[in-house]
């Protein structure tokens, strides 16, 4: 069971690398200080003191940047997280067990699905207010359902199979059939589902950002930057550019990194 | 309250010197004289239609007498008409109203009605549509009169088909500001979805989230509009508004700032302000602003025109107390300065008040008005400098309202506040104890005893002298950090002319025509 | 007809639930619609007698009971802002969203199938990079901004449409839907992506399966078992994604109608739960449920027509 490593996965490992190390940088030291203000520099375009340039406050885009980099990847990280693991229990139960169980959670879980995330979003920042922790909050569960969704169809597939059968003649316990043997075995579809996941947190941010109901200012996402960078698209380009870039950036590693795993196991099994 | 108007502007002056008015008709009172925003450089042609983008749906009632958002009113404005109206000058002139008469002991209104004034309808307006009007909102059946002041109206009464005679319970200086209430037809049921009035543009009808059509109505009774055909087009996300623009889709925006401004070319840009009071507003009940030094160690800590350049690039004007430079009589200029940036003398005040290292406080703005949330972005920046570690909580309109200005529910906010009407008093009456507007809960003895010596006496030099004095309390006691009056950019096609700025939030369209 | 009868019962259960999520979101939110209407005119005792006027006051069953009673009898309510029945309100944005997203639809499964099954065959090689990397770029682009970038270049620069002048359905049907084209590659490019790397991995994983394998050792075509049995086998997996992104769509086409200034569902729903005007919300919210749901379902039938073991209460 020797697993090789890929191009993709090597790409990948070494520009997330990267890029956590830039983020962790950040936490600690920026080249400007990422709120201050200045009414002299303007919307100046990049340049050796500042790299990306600075926005509409004079804050420099770089040092926001590498801010903003951290709040999206945790926001984007946490979600997928709370949504994986709520999902892939919902989808395991829902997926493996027949009658009441699957019967409730699918119907909540339909419910969940077909309830505009946009609303439920507004309606968790309304009542717990903006910030962060609770654009978590608010996109963790919004993305159970689809994760839940993605593994039931899996877990059902795999319910009939020889060696899930064999197992439980064997008796063993539901949990460990869960765990042990049909869990590995959905890891193909999870995979994907889970770099997915990622890219839409981002973007689902970003879109919030845009609506006026994710992060909240003078703290900055890559995705509230962004939709704030588009306003100025025809006098400072470099803010939308370095945003932009940063964005790309985060995702593709993260890709690379799933689109790398999954090849190795396609290779193994 | 960004979103709220003033219904006119009241130059006290015409009161004193001239009791009675407007005899001279349409003259004076049309919208015919225009003065020029840009060099006039063609033919003015009659005709054509224009597309104006407005930030804002109309999804409020079309009810003149029940639409309570400053952007239905702006485009309303075109359709309804009261006896009175504003002109751009800030002065009132008649409208439905020939001319009136006050008698000496100031209690008694007599209007004589303009002949041949129709409705959209094609009716012509009598003395019972005005009666009719104004008893509507002096009706106390909804909990409250619609429009508050219409509470000291003794009776209105038709003495024939074109006089209205209105009787006061006691004599009110500002009452005749109170009169560009909507004329509208008697026992019409439909103003809600398609309003009727008098004004120089009917209504045509109405899209949801799309646009809102006017047309010119040709039997207006004075100058009559240039334009056939006016689409308001809504564009709520500014950004959006911004491309509709560069795309050539709109040919007139208001309420533009510096940064959408600079995106677009092709257009004259026409600079006035917004004729609101922008400020960090402090809940004055709550710790620690119920201490004043830290009030005015806030206001120590702000600067201004730092602020003004950061969010504007420079353009608005910096006020200092609870009036804007529009209400010319008493705005005082003066207390613009009254605190000057002074970094010491702000750490001084926190620490006499006990608060040596600062504190943390938040300030709450409604998320869609980009102006305030920057503002507030810089101030946060600004009070770090004392210690001070302010967070911002950007929230929804509707949560605003009802948190902020409703449940007294806040630490602070930055907000613009506008007159309810076009009298100083709309702008200093809420501080007073217990006013129902007074959602900073200032509360001030000799505040309030001015505001009573000011509705008492019968002398306008006198009134004037109380208002600003007020003012001066506001201002000394740091009722809250007064920043500025945001400036308003306006872009225009240049084929375009007859823009016209006037004191109080409103769009007139009855003087824009195309030129060749 | 045992299982039509089921599914239905399950589609109304969903429906019912999320109808009343809907309620119970609106009682958990500040403001309410008196405070709404009002604005800053309100004082405490107006807000008392227009939140009695509104019937605000009864309590949240009996509110949904009477909302519910309205829904089966066709009386959607009217709308607090705008006073019109909602149900006249909304026919318009409706369509107009409804045609937003089947063209976005039609976009994602045209373009992603196609291109997902071609990049599947082909592995290895710098094509296969190049559109992994491609593929990677169009993910991360999120809509509003692709938004922007495209009126950038065919409003602004190549004048091909105008942005802001909305034609509408009334009067210019086809001018509208070629306006839509627009907001519909805004939300289908990232989506398109998804699915092509979503059937690449799926193919793929499939391709690795024994039976493929020995099919392919007793010297069967390639393209034939990849079409004769891959193709059906991994389909499941990617009509429960297709279902899921019906459901991004809808939520795209809100944040695509803003940038677009398309007079849209997402729009209007928007601008009411901004002025809590819940009639309308309500019926808004019924209305892009039952598209998700029945998009679910749809894809549980055909996913059961292609694997019977997915079936209702099969054998175990």
């Amino acid at each position: 069971m020797k697993r090789k490593m890929n191009g993709y996965l090597l790409a990948g490992l070494v520009l997330t690398g990267t890029l956590t190390l830039l983020i962790l940088l950040g936490f600690f030291w920026t080249p400007y200080n990422p709120t201050a203000m200045s009414g002299s520099e303007k919307l100046l375009a990049p340049s050796l003191w500042h790299l990306m340039g600075t926005d509409n406050f004079g804050r420099d885009i770089f040092s926001r940047v590498l801010k903003g980099a951290g709040t999206t990847f945790l926001i984007a990280l946490c979600t997928v997280a709370i949504g994986g693991v709520f999902g892939t229990l919902v989808g395991a139960l829902t997926g493996y067990f027949d009658g009441a169980v699957d019967s409730i959670l699918m119907r909540l879980n339909d419910a969940m699905t077909a309830f505009p995330s946009i609303l439920l979003a507004l309606v968790i920042i309304s009542i717990l207010g903006g910030g962060k922790y609770n654009v978590i909050l608010a996109l963790g569960l919004v993305f159970i359902p689809s994760f839940a969704r993605v593994t039931r169809t899996a877990f059902a597939a795999l319910r009939d199979v020889n060696y899930v059968k064999s197992a439980r003649l064997m008796g063993a316990g539901s949990a460990r059939i869960l765990i042990a043997h049909m869990l590995p075995n959905t890891m193909q579809v999870l995979l994907p589902a889970v770099t997915i996941g990622f890219n839409n947190a981002v973007l689902a941010e970003a879109s919030m950002s845009y609506l006026g109901i994710g992060v909240q200012p003078p703290d900055a996402s890559l995705g509230y930057m962004l939709s704030e960078s588009q306003g100025m698209l025809g006098s400072a380009p470099w803010y939308a550019l370095g945003t932009g870039l940063m964005i790309v950036l985060l995702i593709f590693g993260v890709g690379l990194i799933g689109e790398g795993l999954q090849r190795r196991n396609g290779e193994v099994d | 309250m960004k979103k709220r108007i003033l219904s006119a502007l009241l130059l006290i002056g015409l009161l004193c010197s001239v009791l009675s008015g407007c005899g001279d008709g349409s003259a004076a009172a049309g919208s015919g004289e225009q003065s020029s925003t840009g060099s006039s450089t063609g033919e003015t042609v009659q005709g054509g239609e224009i597309t104006v983008g407005i930030a804002q749906d109309l999804d409020d009632s079309l009810d003149p007498h029940y639409a309570v958002a400053a952007g239905t009113k702006e485009v309303m404005f075109n359709v309804f008409e009261g006896l009175m109206k504003p002109s751009p000058d800030g002065d009132l002139i008649c409208a439905v109203a020939d001319h009136y008469n006050i008698s000496d002991d100031r209690l008694t209104y007599t209007f004589t009605l303009r002949s041949g004034v129709k409705f959209h309808n094609g009716e012509t307006v009598t003395a019972d549509d005005v009666v009719y009007s104004i008893e509507r909102c002096a009706d106390t059946s909804g909990g409250a009169p619609l429009v508050a002041a219409f509470s000291n109206i003794q009776s209105v009464k038709a003495t024939d088909d074109h006089t209205v005679v209105i009787t006061l319970k006691q004599a009110d200086n500002e009452f005749l500001s109170y009169l560009t209430t909507a004329i509208i037809p008697k026992d019409y049921d439909q103003q809600a979805t398609a309003p009727v009035g008098t004004g120089p543009f009917k209504f045509v009808s109405r899209t949801a989230q799309d646009s809102i059509v006017l047309e010119r109505f040709d039997d207006y009774w004075g100058q009559k509009a240039y334009l056939d055909k006016v689409t308001f087009k809504i564009i709520e996300n500014a950004d959006s508004l911004v491309l509709s623009l560069q795309s050539g889709a709109i040919d007139l925006c208001g309420h533009l700032t510096s940064t959408q401004v600079a995106q677009l070319s092709g257009y004259n840009i026409l600079e006035g302000t917004m004729n609101l009071v922008q400020a960090l507003y402090l809940n004055n009940a709550q710790k620690p602003f119920d201490d004043v030094r830290v009030r005015q160690a806030l206001c120590y800590a702000v600067d201004k025109q730092q602020v003004l350049d950061l969010v504007s690039d420079g353009h608005g004007k910096a006020i200092g107390s609870s009036m804007y430079p529009a209400f010319k009589k008493y705005f005082m200029d003066d207390l613009t300065d009254y605190y000057t940036q002074n970094i010491q003398k702000a750490k001084e005040l926190l620490t006499e008040a006990g608060y040596p290292d600062g504190f943390s406080m938040t300030i709450t703005v409604p998320a869609n008005y980009q102006p305030h949330v920057d503002t507030a972005q810089v101030l946060v920046e600004q009070l770090k400098a004392i210690g001070v570690n302010a967070t911002i909580q950007p929230v929804e309109w509707d949560t605003w309202l009802s948190e902020v200005y409703s449940n007294h529910n806040y630490q602070s906010t930055v907000i613009g506040v506008d007159a309810a009407n076009m009298t100083a008093r709309a702008l200093l009456e809420r501080f007073t104890t217990g006013n129902s507007g007074n959602f900073i809960n200032y509360s001030n003895a000799d505040y309030d005893a001015l505001f009573a010596q000011a509705q008492a006496t019968g002398d306008e030099d006198e009134q004037t002298a109380i208002y600003k004095k007020m003012e001066q309390n506001l201002t000394e006691n740091a009722a809250n950090v007064y920043i500025q009056d945001l400036a308003d950019l306006v872009a225009i096609k240049p084929e375009l002319e007859g823009f016209q700025f006037y004191p109080i939030y409103v769009l007139d369209l009855s003087g824009i025509h195309y030129v060749k | 007809m045992k299982e039509a009868a089921k599914r239905i019962l399950m589609l109304l259960i969903t429906m019912v639930i999320v109808s009343f999520l809907t309620f119970l979101a609106f009682d958990l939110i500040s403001g309410d619609p008196a405070t709404s209407l009002l604005g800053t005119e309100a004082t405490p005792e107006k807000i008392a007698a227009l939140r009695e006027q509104l019937g605000l006051n009864r309590p949240l069953l009996v509110r949904y009971g009477s909302w519910i009673a309205g829904f089966f009898t066709g009386n959607l309510g009217t709308s607090y802002s705008y006073q019109l029945p909602v149900g006249q309100l909304i026919r318009g944005p409706l369509l107009i969203t409804l045609c937003l997203s089947a063209l976005s639809f039609v976009l994602i499964t045209a373009v992603s199938i196609p291109v997902g099954v071609h990049t599947a065959r082909r592995t290895g090689g710098a094509l296969a990079t190049v559109s992994v990397v491609v593929n990677q770029l169009l993910m991360a682009i999120p809509p509003f901004f692709t938004g922007v970038v495209l009126t950038w270049v065919f409003s602004i620069l190549l004048k091909w449409f105008t942005h802001g002048r909305f034609p509408g359905f009334g009067e210019h049907p086809l001018a509208s839907v070629g306006y839509l084209l627009y907001p519909a590659v805004s939300i289908a490019l990232p989506r398109i992506a998804m699915t092509v790397r979503m059937l690449c991995s799926t193919i793929r994983g499939e391709m690795e399966k024994d039976y493929v394998r020995t099919a392919i050792s007793r010297g069967n075509d390639r393209s034939g078992v990849l079409y004769r049995h891959v193709l059906k086998n991994s389909m499941v997996p990617v009509v429960t994604f297709l279902a899921q992104t019906m459901a991004e769509i809808v939520a795209g086409s809100i944040v695509v109608e803003q940038v677009f200034a398309v007079p849209g569902l997402g729009r209007l729903l928007l601008a009411s739960i901004g002025n809590r005007d819940y009639p309308v919300v309500q019926a808004i919210v019924v209305i892009l449920a039952l598209w998700v749901v029945l998009a679910g379902t749809a894809a549980d039938l055909i996913n059961q027509r292609i694997d019977p073991r997915l079936r209702l209460g099969g054998a175990k």
